[in-house]
């Protein structure tokens, strides 16, 4: 066998082979991806019942509380930034760092220092290669998300959010995740957590309204306070929930192009080692017939 | 009279929704009855169970600890880390 002809099967070889895996992984994504989307659907209810009391009691009550009041100066922030432990899932983790990168600038610019609070490897790996520090990472399970993991991560921000900035706390935590629009669309996307700013599904009160009385059980500073990690837990949920499906989507959609890439390799290359074969043959056609050739006209 | 529009939410699912003419839940402070207008109210869950009663009479029973009860314009919403029927 010609030499040109082994090189095109090994490459052929090595091509199906990674196409093995891709798809396999491709099939393990989009079988994942479902439970993750359902798990978002579930969680839903939940966040935004806790978002809307949040805002209700921000709108109605005009008690002074950390959750609802803007400090004067912000000298520093969290970010907090989900992307995830594994590869091989297109622009996922990239494109949440990217926008990591962008809310960092606008944040130095007006002034404030920035501390990191990474979830997943890739983001790990992000910031150690650069040499960046960051204040507290978690790995493991950014693919199937537990409220467990959502719970001490809201733990951990909310107590930096109460130190004093001299000691090192923060006057503002932001997040950035891949929110999951669609099985094709993955939108990285910055929320501040707090100070409070998204109010959702409850109308600003007119100036000439007379608000609702709430009621408050027992006091207003206490609902507010046991309200307070609730609603970061049930955000920063929902936002990993979201994540761990985008995650899927994105490995799925980047996996699926690895196949076909693959696939359209091992025709080009089969197509290559057909003519590489042939012209073989040709060759040693021509060689026989020229030897014959030589040998009959020899015996004249 | 106006019925009531209930919730049960937990963490990581729904877990009951419907109508109701009346609901009872524990808060910290106690024992307290919701009937439709009710005034708007933010309350501290304590540990034990949520009676509703239906329209028709019937009563569903749900245990939810570690959460909130909020009453807005007849609409009522038990939010609960752990929450599940009975």
């Amino acid at each position: 066998m010609g030499a040109q002809l082994r090189v095109y099967r090994q490459k052929i070889k090595s091509a199906q082979t990674t196409k093995k895996i891709t798809r396999a992984m491709e099939l393990i994504s989009a079988s994942r991806i479902q439970k993750a989307q359902a798990r978002v659907a579930a969680s839903t209810p939940y966040s935004r019942a806790v978002t809307r009391a949040v805002s209700a009691v921000a709108t109605y009550s005009n008690v002074e509380h950390l959750l609802t009041t803007e400090p004067e100066t912000i000298n520093r922030a969290a970010v907090v930034i989900f992307a995830s432990d594994r590869g091989l899932a297109g622009a996922f983790s990239s494109q949440v760092l990217r926008e990591a990168e962008e809310l960092t600038t606008l944040l130095r610019s007006q002034g404030k220092d920035v501390t990191y609070f990474l979830v997943g490897r890739k983001a790990i790996a992000y910031f150690s290669f650069r040499h960046r520090v960051s204040e507290r990472v978690w790995t493991g399970g950014t693919d199937q998300p537990t409220f467990e993991t959502a719970k001490e991560i809201g733990e951990a921000l909310l107590e930096t959010f109460l130190r004093d900035s001299e000691d090192g706390g923060v006057d503002e935590i932001h997040i950035v995740y891949n929110r999951f629009v669609s099985m094709v669309t993955q939108i990285p996307e910055v929320v501040r957590l707090l100070p409070l700013e998204v109010v959702e599904g409850v109308e600003e009160p007119g100036s000439d309204q007379v608000l609702p009385l709430y009621e408050f059980e027992p006091e207003v500073e206490t609902v507010l306070d046991s309200l307070l990690p609730v609603y970061i837990e049930s955000r920063l949920f929902n936002a990993m929930l979201q994540s761990a499906a985008s995650e899927h989507a994105s490995r799925q959609k980047a996996m699926k192009s690895a196949s076909d890439n693959a696939d359209k390799l091992i025709t080009d290359y089969t197509r290559l080692s057909n003519n590489a074969r042939q012209s073989e043959i040709t060759q040693q056609i021509s060689e026989i017939v020229g030897g014959a050739d030589a040998l009959s006209s020899a015996k004249k | 009279m106006a019925v009531l529009t209930v919730s049960v939410v937990s963490a990581d699912h729904e877990v009951w929704s419907g109508e109701a003419t009346m609901v009872v839940a524990r808060t910290v402070e106690g024992e307290i009855g919701i009937l439709s207008g009710h005034e708007p109210m933010l309350a501290i869950l304590a540990a034990g169970e949520v009676r509703m009663t239906l329209p028709d009479g019937s009563k569903v029973q749900a245990e939810a600890a570690d959460g909130f009860l909020s009453v807005d314009n007849n609409t009522v919403t038990i939010v609960a880390r752990k929450a599940e029927l009975v």
